[in-house]
């Protein structure tokens, strides 16, 4: 890589990195704390009561995806945030009048996205291993998905932020769209266990793939094709991506 | 290279709500110079600068920064432009220090480099002290050195200013002119807009003036001094000025003793002097209401 590009990178990375360390109280914490609390009370409290489910202890089963569901919102969260605030006080001008390409600023601001999603994952993965011990069935895989996932949720919060008229703007596919898609994804129960109908409905849900690849990567049980899951989100990080990219190169959002 | 730092040609804008901002602009900025671009609050000044810091798209035309085109060249041109922006832009919860070497960083330098020019500029605008600030912990001086100081981080080779004293105490405004003097001496030219005339006459080389999205004059600073055509004096008398008819219906008396007088520029002050003497009146003091821009710049933009 052209040193010029790399140096632009490595600023725009560290600058997101910076962002969101300094404030981490507001950023890794309140995920770690929910994160601890449905552990103990769906993974403890009433996963005793539930038993197993696809032979595991209930526990074991619903931590891949309460691990996802921060690397998710994390990941978003940190980019549209950080570019519509950038949008709203008008520094993001000081990106547009530099010499930086499109794909430097994206790459810049998801890896933001992706190294808190990281840092949010590992630390729920550590809160959890106090409740239980769940050996990962295949860490590269699991490092993989994450990387894939906060990568794929890290450029759809730059759009959003692109298109945010209001701080309100960017809470709202979150909110509407992400949270009922994961909850709905199998976090908490096998989508075989869903009536007919469900199961089906599940089979649109991308969170679903995500949430049963993690699943295999941690504990080596697998309820929806990985390959397709990883295929699936391939695809959506090119379409997005190219989106973005174009969005940028169009100024949307910063031009006139 | 070119002798053009700037070269604007037939550009027009039109904004997405059908209204024109810019209609056919030419404009020639020459390398080295100090170049004021002034017009009235929404003549299109921002607006073209929006658009040679590709902010603002164009709708046709072209601008070439050092002889390459914005749109084909944006790399060069951006190294080449740095840009003080009429608003402030700054990242309200970082220290000022920090982004500087952010924007360094994204000019190519390492965080070496841009701390060390940072050292040199924040020196030399006298806000060093103020390194591990915020912002949001500085006076609008303040702001305004760290903007400047933000766009000259990449040794630019042009330099555009929009409205850098606004807002700024008279002490501070000789200062960053005294600067901008300085740095221009040191081979940066200037594109300066202000609503601070005398700023303009005392720091430019040349100027276009810009109403409605039109440029209505673009000459050297010394022609426009030399053409205006009216100038007004107010006058001080030692005795009570009543008749109006010294100058027919140029006269305003302001009071009994003071009279606001506007001539022809070719009539001289000891014309003036002489006619009142002629009428038995001894004129005591007499000063320049406004600068020979101001008389232009009134001129040009409320005949339209």
């Amino acid at each position: 890589m052209n040193n010029l590009y790399l140096v632009q990178l490595l600023t725009i990375f560290k600058k997101e990195f910076a962002r969101w360390s300094r404030i981490w109280i507001q950023t890794i914490l309140p995920s770690v704390i929910t994160m601890f609390l449905y552990i103990t009370i769906f993974g403890n409290f009433i996963g005793e009561r539930i038993g197993e489910i696809s032979g595991l202890p209930y526990i074991h089963f619903i931590i891949p995806g309460l691990i996802i569901m921060p690397i998710i919102s994390n990941s978003y969260m940190n980019v549209v945030g950080s570019f519509y605030s950038g949008r709203f006080q008008k520094s993001i001008e000081e990106l547009f009048v530099s010499p930086l390409s499109s794909h430097v600023i994206l790459i810049g601001y998801v890896l933001g996205g992706v190294s808190r999603a990281f840092v949010v994952g590992f630390v729920v993965y550590i809160v959890s291993l106090s409740f239980t011990t769940i050996p990962i069935h295949n860490v590269a895989l699991a490092l993989f998905l994450t990387l894939l996932i906060s990568f794929l949720f890290s450029i759809l919060g730059f759009i959003n932020a692109v298109y945010a008229k209001s701080f309100d703007d960017i809470n709202i596919i979150p909110t509407f769209v992400l949270t009922p898609l994961t909850y709905l994804g199998g976090t908490f129960y096998s989508i075989y266990n869903l009536p007919e109908v469900w199961q089906t409905v599940s089979i649109f849900n991308p969170i679903a793939y995500m949430v049963s690849a993690y699943r295999y990567a941690f504990i080596g049980v697998e309820e929806m094709n990985t390959y397709t899951a990883i295929l699936m989100m391939f695809i959506l990080i090119f379409v997005l991506y190219s989106l973005a990219i174009y969005l940028l190169n169009k100024g949307i959002g910063v031009k006139n | 290279m070119t002798k053009y730092a700037l070269e604007i040609n037939q550009l027009n804008k039109t904004y997405r709500n059908g209204v024109t901002a810019l209609k056919n602009i030419n404009l020639n900025v020459e390398d080295g110079d100090i170049f004021a671009f002034l017009g009235p609050n929404g003549a299109g000044k921002s607006t073209v600068i929006g658009i040679i810091t590709t902010l603002v798209n164009i709708t046709s035309g072209s601008v070439q920064v050092y002889g390459k085109d914005i749109a084909k060249h944006p790399e060069f041109t951006k190294h080449m432009i740095g840009v003080v922006p009429q608003e402030y832009n700054l990242n309200q919860f970082i220290p000022i220090i920090e982004t500087m070497v952010n924007i360094g960083g994204y000019f190519g330098l390492s965080k070496k480099q841009a701390l060390k020019r940072t050292q040199e500029l924040f020196e030399d605008l006298g806000i060093w002290h103020k390194r591990e600030s915020t912002p949001r912990e500085l006076s609008g001086g303040m702001k305004r050195r760290l903007m400047i100081a933000r766009a000259l981080i990449h040794n630019p080779k042009l330099l555009i200013l929009d409205e850098p004293t606004a807002g700024v105490d008279t002490e501070l405004r000789l200062t960053m002119w005294d600067f901008f003097k300085k740095i221009n001496n040191d081979g940066v030219t200037i594109i300066l807009t202000t609503h601070y005339l005398e700023e303009a006459e005392r720091l430019c080389k040349n100027l276009a003036i810009i109403h409605h999205g039109e440029v209505v004059k673009s000459s050297p600073m010394s022609d426009v001094i030399s053409s205006t055509r009216k100038h007004t004096y107010i006058i001080r008398a030692d005795s009570k000025i009543t008749d109006k008819n010294i100058f027919k219906d140029n006269i305003q008396i302001v009071d009994d003793k003071t009279c606001e007088l506007t001539v022809d520029n070719k009539i001289s002050i000891t014309e003036i002097i002489n006619r009142f003497n002629d009428n038995n009146i001894k004129v005591i003091d007499i000063l320049s209401k406004r600068n020979k821009l101001e008389e232009l710049f009134i001129e040009l933009t409320q005949s339209k």
